[in-house]
């Protein structure tokens, strides 16, 4: 049954945020709360020479200063600071360690005192001393040094020769600044200490069992020791898979202190965190005069710390698009003392695809190809890094559906060409694309005899809407109406959950859901049978149903219970079951989202001024579970695709290796002003290989193609191709 | 943020007092850029002197036909009163241009006057900067300072300032009431703030212990032809790259009397007598137009990333004269440009 399934169910924990009820990490309260501020390392490399707390001790409220030499013992090995997604080179950051600095903005104090206000005053108090070493923060002039990485995607053919042939080739350098995630909730963590060695630590994360087994490892503690718990999240888009600074600070105090400890970090400080790599995509595009492509060659340098490699598939994403049989990939790193990349949405597709899909423009340009004629042509129907078809790819029925609702065929192709007043208009294009993943998850569901139930499960809600999608899954596969159903996430307590990251969390908490439900469906079954005169005697239990609070038997022979009277005539009060969902190896297939991005652009030419005025978004992602989550999630990716095309850079000045423009006044996003209509089309894409309901995620798809299609957009308006982001007016204007 | 004391003080003699009683003070009004600063350790005041509830919020017309404002008047309040909108729409329009909804309902007319400069080095503690401590040096001189100055720079600063208001009342020839221990004085806005020169971190002529009480509007409002546009990194809410204020008086299509300032670009508003001469007498035409833009930026230089904005600011001006002249202002609410 799908009373709920595909519908548009508005989110289950809307009320609460608007209201206020749902409390964030940083809003959890405890007797006697300790408050620590953070002081930050104000050099790039080098080692503390003199840290002198003692002025920041004297003030009153002042608790304690933790630092490297004053802690508790943290562990020594590398081994025990790897969470679940820590590159898997390196050595993780251990915060407060020793005296070494490894980028500028590291923690190297913690002030605790009894509020906020007095630490963070305090914190100016501290006074420290370096001993400076040499350091490089720039990718382009240190790009010689870059290495090569490991990539899944082996070379196919002669791409140099088959460039070197080709009829029509092109080939540039394209440009993406490193950016910062800036979700809207700021870091933080409330540690309860509960008068006995164990705690309770509220934080903002993607992954609570990740963040607890960290903390388990890191401070040397029983699994009963440390429990994490996160039931809501202001956003994160990545920058909360990996533990981060304030978790591993705020435990510490509490464990020196024995008290409750919350640390919260300031907008400035999340800029220590993780982010976006700059990276220097080379893309080398050869095709023959039919306008397919012979050779497809993408190199990328990007950024990462000097202590972990950081790095994510930025090049392989033409072996999805674009059939080509000579390809050559390859991704480099450039190690510089600056703090360790992580995952922000869509994370090396965002930009790979980026490139890829401004040097496609190019090339269509060359070859005289109208941009989606050129794709069509090129259109892969298999995955040729693995030579593998897929469960279902919509990609061409996104062009199409995309085209149609944009209006495309309208669009003259010669660049300057369309004009509204005194702005030049531009159309552009791009493809985007994606990975598929499940993860095993498990889900405990306990249904009570008032036709209530509880769906639990340890993965992160961080505003995808999670809770929903559960919720919606529980009602149909337990026939109940959706209010029956309370859906508790995020403790790290609860049945096993991987991070929320990759969209894979809607297809793996679905079918964790669905196996859960199964099982409860199976013991009513079982109890139905059992009652004394009862009508399902013969019921078999593979064919019950649960519908409308009653189960039958789906051979339909008309006779039904009410799920409260079996529970009733079984004395149950409540059934309680729990599931890990495991999803079957399938490497037969190869499983990916995919999309057709449309922009239009109105250029002020003589000022250099762009406006975005039309997006239209055609995924194909299999089943949506929800249309109303799922549009806002493809919008939000829509948005964060227009600060990237125009808007967001993190400046660092390399002279100092620190970031200039630390805040949201100066780190520019797109405000509404910036964003015009949003038209998300969701292509039917029904795929009964992937999973049971057909499902892939939609988190990261929405972003992917929506940097490329302005760019290309922004060509097409003006005859100007900047392959430096964001296009900023300065770039219109040279 | 530091520690401080707070007084609130109870009448403009009271806030003068305590001005002069500890010279680590600081007035606070609506906190929106003081407190910003204060919590990155860049203004380190002994003492909070808060002004906000002295009975500075009313706006008043004067004997001769024009307008004075009393310095707490909000911006909000100040943009959407009906003698500016219909009097003096170019200072309304520079006031909404500015900042988001919330922020002007907090700002006031003298903190507006008096806000910081934007720059980035000014704002990082741990980089020299001698607007914050003389002598240490400019990091932004050879650094980013793609928003930095164009005109009226010095070898120890560069920075602009970021007020959009300040730069219509530049253009409308308003008034700074002052109200100092000896008593009061007046000067025009186009004084009030300085250029860097040796003492950068002087941002205006403001002595210690004076408090701005008022703005004063001439008579003439120019409420026929006038446009205020900014250009600035996304539609909205973004200190401008450059922003420019046109007045003109229209006779058919000859100019009387041209008023012309930029924001943006420098460390003050940035008028031009010479510039608003060559426009007098002539015919409303882009080529005028261009004329008087070069003559307005006469001298501009530029550091390693700041150099379009010449071109940026000469363009501007001319489209915000044609605005101007077709009276079709630009408007504030729908971003694409006239
Ligand atoms: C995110 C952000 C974006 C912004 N964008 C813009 C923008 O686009 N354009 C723009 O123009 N502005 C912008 N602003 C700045 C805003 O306009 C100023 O912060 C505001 O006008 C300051 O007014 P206030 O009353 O809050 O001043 P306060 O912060 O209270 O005071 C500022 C200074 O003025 C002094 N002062 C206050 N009143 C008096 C007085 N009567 N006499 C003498 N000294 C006085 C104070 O001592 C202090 O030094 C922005 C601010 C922020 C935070
Ligand atoms: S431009 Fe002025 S404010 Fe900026 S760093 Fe230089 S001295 Fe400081």
């Amino acid at each position: 049954m799908n009373a709920y399934v595909g519908t548009s169910t508005s989110r289950v924990d809307g009320r609460a945020k608007v209201t206020g009820a749902a409390k964030y990490a940083g809003e959890f309260a405890a007797d006697g709360l300790l408050h620590g501020f953070v002081v930050e390392a104000t050099i790039a490399r080098g080692r503390i020479a003199r840290l002198d707390t003692s002025e920041a001790l004297k003030v009153k409220g002042v608790v304690d200063v933790l630092t490297h030499a004053r802690r508790p013992p943290l562990a020594d090995k590398d081994e025990a600071w790897k969470d679940e997604v820590a590159p898997e080179k390196g050595s993780p950051f251990r915060p407060l360690y020793d005296d070494r600095i490894k980028f500028n903005g590291q923690p190297i104090a913690l002030v605790v005192a009894e509020d906020w206000e007095t630490a963070k005053f305090a914190a100016t108090r501290v006074r420290v001393e370096y001993e400076q070493e040499a350091f490089a923060t720039d990718l382009e002039s240190e790009r010689d040094k870059a290495e090569k990485v490991d990539q899944p995607h082996k070379p196919r053919g002669d791409a140099a020769a088959a460039l070197t042939r080709a009829a029509v080739r092109h080939e540039a350098d394209y440009v993406l600044p490193s950016e910062h995630h800036n979700p809207m909730e700021l870091f933080a963590t409330t540690a309860v200490w509960d008068g006995s060695g164990g705690l309770t630590v509220y934080d903002k994360t993607q992954g609570v069992q990740n963040v607890q087994k960290f903390l388990c490892s890191v401070f040397g503690k029983k699994p009963d020791d440390i429990r994490v718990i996160s039931p809501y999240v202001g956003g994160a888009f990545g920058s909360g898979l990996r533990p981060q600074h304030q978790v591993v600070l705020a435990t510490l105090a509490a464990l020196a202190l024995k008290r409750s400890v919350r640390v919260v970090l300031t907008r400035q400080q999340m800029y220590g965190l993780g982010y976006r790599p700059m990276t220097i995509e080379r893309v080398a595009l050869g095709a023959k005069p039919d306008g397919t492509l012979d050779a497809i060659k993408h190199e990328a340098i990007a950024v990462t710390s000097r202590y972990e490699d950081f790095s994510r598939n930025d090049t392989g994403w033409a072996e999805q698009l674009y059939k080509s049989p000579n390809s050559n990939f390859s991704h480099k790193l450039v190690d510089l003392d600056v703090s360790t990349p992580c995952d922000m949405r869509a994370p090396g597709a965002a930009t790979g695809v980026c490139a890829l899909e401004c040097a496609m423009d190019e090339l269509a340009v060359a070859l005289k190809l109208d941009p989606v004629e050129l794709r069509l042509r090129c259109y892969s129907d298999r995955d040729q890094s693995e030579d593998l078809p897929y469960t279902s790819k919509q990609l061409r029925e996104c062009y199409a559906r995309g085209a149609e609702a944009f209006g495309w065929s309208r669009r003259n192709p010669a660049p300057r060409s369309m004009r509204d007043g005194k702005e030049l208009v531009g159309w552009g294009m791009a493809t985007g694309v994606w990975e598929a993943l499940q993860m095993p998850v498990a889900v405990r569901i306990v249904l009570t005899a008032n036709g209530h139930a509880e769906v639990s499960c340890a993965a992160s809600d961080i505003g995808t809407g999670t809770y929903t999608i559960v919720a919606q899954v529980a009602a149909d596969a337990l026939g109940l109406p959706i209010e029956n159903i309370s859906v508790r996430l995020a403790d790290s307590t609860l049945p096993q959950a991987p991070v929320e990251g990759g969209s894979w969390m809607a297809a793996s908490s679905a079918h964790a859901v669905l196996g859960a439900a199964e099982e409860i469906r199976r013991e009513l079954a079982r109890l139905a049978k059992a009652m004394s005169g009862s009508p399902l005697a013969d019921l078999d239990a593979a064919n019950a149903t649960l519908t409308d609070g009653m189960i039958a038997s789906s051979e339909g022979r008309g006779a039904a219970v009410s799920i409260a009277d079996v529970m009733r005539h079984s004395k149950l009060e409540r059934i309680e079951k729990e599931k890990l969902n495991q999803f079957a190896e399938d490497k037969s297939h190869a499983r990916n989202t995919h999309s057709a991005v449309f922009a239009e652009v109105k250029i002020d030419e003589e000022l250099g001024i762009i406006r975005v005025t039309r997006i239209v978004n055609a995924v194909a992602a299999g089943r949506i579970l929800n249309t109303k989550t799922g549009r806002s999630q493809i919008m939000g990716g829509v948005v964060w695709g227009i600060g990237m095309a125009l808007h967001e850079e993190t400046v660092m000045d390399h002279r100092f290796g620190r970031i200039m423009n630390a805040n949201i006044a100066e780190y520019h996003i797109p405000v509404n002003a910036d964003v015009h209509d949003i038209d998300v089309i969701f292509v039917d894409e029904p795929d009964d290989r992937i999973n049971r309901l057909g499902i892939k995620g939609l988190g990261e798809i929405g972003i992917v193609g929506v940097p490329a299609a302005i760019a290309n957009a922004v060509y097409h308006a003006t005859g100007k191709r900047i392959r430096r982001f964001p296009i900023t007016l300065d770039k219109l204007l040279e | 943020m530091n520690n401080f004391q707070y007084s609130r003080a109870s009448d403009v003699a009271d806030a003068i007092r305590l001005l002069a009683a500890d010279p680590g003070a600081k007035l606070i009004a609506g906190g929106t850029n003081l407190i910003d600063l204060m919590k990155e350790n860049v203004e380190r005041p002994s003492r909070l002197i808060d002004i906000s509830r002295l009975p500075l919020r009313d706006i008043e017309e004067t004997a001769d036909g024009g307008l004075r404002i009393g310095a707490l008047v909000p911006n909000s309040d100040l943009a959407y009163h009906p003698l500016i909108e219909q009097r003096y729409p170019l200072l309304a329009s520079a006031i909404l241009a500015g900042a988001s909804a919330q922020l002007r309902n907090m700002a006031s007319v003298g903190g507006n006057l008096m806000q910081r400069t934007r720059c980035p080095y000014f704002y990082d503690t741990t980089t020299p900067c001698n607007k914050r401590s003389p002598g240490a040096g400019c990091s932004a001189m050879d650094g980013l300072n793609r928003n930095h100055a164009i005109l009226g720079t010095s070898t120890s600063c560069i920075a602009t300032n970021p007020s959009d208001m300040s730069v219509a009342l530049a253009a409308l020839g308003a008034l700074v009431h002052i109200a100092r221990p000896s008593g009061q004085r007046t000067i025009a806005l186009t004084d009030f703030h300085r250029l860097p020169e040796d003492k950068p971190h002087l941002d205006t002529n403001l002595g210690s212990g004076e408090i701005i009480t008022a703005i004063e509007l001439p008579p003439h409002g120019f409420a026929r032809n006038y446009s205020y546009l900014k250009i600035r990194d996304r539609l909205s809410y973004a200190f401008a790259l450059v922003s420019v204020a046109a007045a003109l008086e229209l006779e058919g299509n000859a100019i009387g009397e041209a008023r012309l300032a930029l924001g943006g670009v420098a460390h003050k508003p940035w008028r031009s007598l010479e510039a608003e001469a060559a426009l007098r007498g002539q015919a409303a035409t882009p080529d005028h137009f261009g004329r008087a833009a070069d003559l307005l930026l006469q001298g501009a230089t530029a550091r390693s990333h700041n150099g379009f904005k010449i071109d940026l600011a000469r363009r501007a001006i001319v489209r915000t004269l044609m605005q101007a002249a077709s009276a079709t202002p630009q408007s504030q609410a729908h971003k694409k440009i006239a």
